[in-house]
């Protein structure tokens, strides 16, 4: 089943006070997410991620295309009381304190009274946020801040959970506890789409990851094909005290250590490189495949755009 | 009632009274007691004219700029600080949430109304030392003054949901002034002929009439106020506001939050 589904969803703007000139903030965008999959929307900053993730949340307009969450229109009010949001930096009401924001959340969520206040107190648990449930959030740090954001998606016990930079402010140990959290929402069946820049997180979380650059989707599938589809190379680590110049010219990176030489090549080129050291009588160690992360594909799939924008200067 | 709007005037209600908004309280009282003090030694036989109409017009003036600055900033900041997302991102309607809020200054406005009122009676009594049948008639004034808080606030709503909070705060506070001289507005209306004619009568019916919800004169004078005025009055400011509401729900409906 598709927990998401976008048709051609697209949003421009028009920028301007007199003459209005269009700004292309997302381009058709077709996307899918199945139910209980973890999704990374990845991007630069300024990509379009953060438009996305607004006009799926009925914040601003689509002027093309649609979408379903969940089956059912993203205006649809029951599809809202089966979704969470965390919004990027998250600012709450100064004057309220934790228990009471997410008691008013709860309320607007629908979440019986009779439920309310143990749901509250467990979600701030879960959290972390116990001891300051009874502190106005004016008094919160933007870590503090952000665990409240995470207490608010999911208090109400959503079917999808909608996360725009949850790691960001975070520090290592906060930014651990929100990929744990992301974890336990899978275990309990539960589907999260997440946008992010970091890619080690989305690489340790993601079944699926989409990239996005410039309104325009560049890429979706599986982590495990698109770290496939990137650039594939051979590492070779032969005995030798210079690097041959034929092994530059077949495009490899090379690093002399002593009297150890380790090259990285194209995959195409292991042939020659071999070749290259039968003729100089260099003695191999090993030759390895080096596996693409999903580092060498975003960058792969960011770098025809970012050429273009350079010729375009 | 819809639970949702009486959850979003209610957190409405609890975030302005946190924010210190009723602090003009203290700044009321202060005014009054001094005013009552001043007016018992300086006053003969007028202390309890004096009192109605400083007592009344200083709850007015002090609402109204309640009513404005806050109404304009009402959705504006929740906009600005992105609070808005998580409520909308809810079983939340548009609507529902401009409802909620405009329910919440109102009820604001009330309680502050009903806090300077018990200074306005107290004020009274210290000058005049008895309560006179005539007195429930404050009352009556006290209420209408409520009813321009109505209107302000839907207004104050209306034109923050298109234009910045400044401009806003302008168009409101402008119309309020133009709105206590509608008597004479009205009168100019009669009096001029033509395109001139034209266009002030459409001024008259656009711009809020609140110097028919002005009896603070009369009650002063301890002249009673018809039930007919009341019953009009009532209607009237419901209705503006109400269209104002309307007016500023359909703009938000549509607006790209971005």
């Amino acid at each position: 089943m598709l927990a998401l589904e976008t048709n051609n969803l697209a949003k421009t703007y028009a920028v301007g006070f007199w003459r209005k000139r269009p700004r292309v903030a997302l381009r058709p965008l077709n996307l899918t997410v199945e139910a209980g999959e973890v999704f990374g929307f990845l991007g630069p900053n300024g990509a379009g991620k953060t438009t996305t993730l607004k006009l799926l949340m009925g914040l601003v307009f689509p002027t093309g295309g649609s979408a379903r969450i969940l089956g059912m229109e993203i205006d649809d009010p029951r599809m809202k009381a089966q979704i969470g949001f965390l919004p990027e930096q998250p600012y709450f009401y100064d004057y309220l304190t934790a228990k009471e924001l997410l008691e008013y959340y709860a309320q607007l969520s629908g979440v019986p009274a009779k439920e309310r206040s143990k749901r509250v107190e467990a979600m701030l648990a879960r959290v972390g946020l116990s001891e300051a449930a009874c502190v106005q959030l004016r008094k919160f740090s933007k870590g503090m801040l952000q665990r409240v954001g995470l207490a608010q998606a999911i208090l109400h016990s959503p079917e999808m959970v909608f996360l725009d930079e949850p790691m960001s402010g975070l520090d290592p140990m906060g930014r651990r506890e929100v990929r744990d959290l992301i974890q336990e929402l899978q275990q309990e069946g539960k589907t999260v789409f997440f946008s992010t820049h970091i890619l080690s997180d989305a690489e340790a979380l993601c079944n699926r990851v989409a990239v996005i650059q410039q309104g325009e989707l560049r890429g979706a599938g599986a982590v495990a094909d698109l770290t496939a589809q990137a650039h594939r190379k051979v590492e070779i680590i032969f005995y030798g005290h210079s690097i041959p110049p034929g092994l530059t010219r077949l495009g490899a990176e090379t690093h002399v250590s002593g009297e150890v030489v380790r090259a990285v090549l194209p995959e195409e080129s292991q042939g020659a490189a071999l070749e290259l050291m039968r003729q100089e009588q260099l003695r191999l160690i090993s030759l390895n495949p080096v596996h693409g992360s999903l580092e060498d594909y975003y960058i792969q799939k960011l770098k025809p755009a970012a050429a273009h924008a350079e010729v375009g200067r | 009632m819809n639970t949702r709007i009486v959850h979003v005037a209610f957190n409405t209600f609890r975030e302005a009274v946190r924010d210190r908004i009723l602090y003009n309280l203290i700044a009321f009282a202060l005014l009054l007691s001094g005013a009552a003090v001043l007016v018992g030694q300086i006053s003969i036989d007028i202390e309890r004219l004096v009192v109605v109409n400083l007592g009344l017009t200083a709850v007015s003036l002090f609402g109204v700029v309640i009513a404005i600055f806050i109404g304009i900033g009402l959705v504006a900041k929740e906009i600005e600080k992105r609070t808005l997302y998580t409520v909308l991102s809810r079983p939340v309607r548009r609507w529902e949430f401009v409802v909620g809020k405009f329910f919440g200054l109102t009820g604001t406005l009330v309680v502050n109304t009903a806090c300077m009122a018990i200074g306005v009676f107290l004020a009274l009594l210290y000058v005049s030392h008895k309560f006179q049948s005539s007195d429930g008639w404050i009352l009556v004034a006290l209420y209408f003054i409520v009813l321009q808080f109505l209107i302000l606030c839907a207004l104050a709503l209306f034109f923050s949901s298109f234009s910045s909070p400044l401009l806003a705060a302008v168009f409101s506070f402008s119309l309020f002034v133009i709105g206590s001289f509608s008597e004479d507005l009205r009168g100019f209306a009669r009096m001029s002929q033509g395109l001139t004619q034209w266009m002030t009568t459409t001024a008259v019916y656009l711009v809020p009439n609140f110097s028919a919800l002005n009896v603070i004169g009369q009650v002063a004078h301890q002249q009673p106020i018809s039930t007919q005025l009341i019953a009009y009055n009532t209607l009237y400011a419901l209705a503006y506001a109400a269209v104002a509401i309307s007016g500023a729900v359909l703009i938000f409906e549509r607006r790209n939050l971005k």
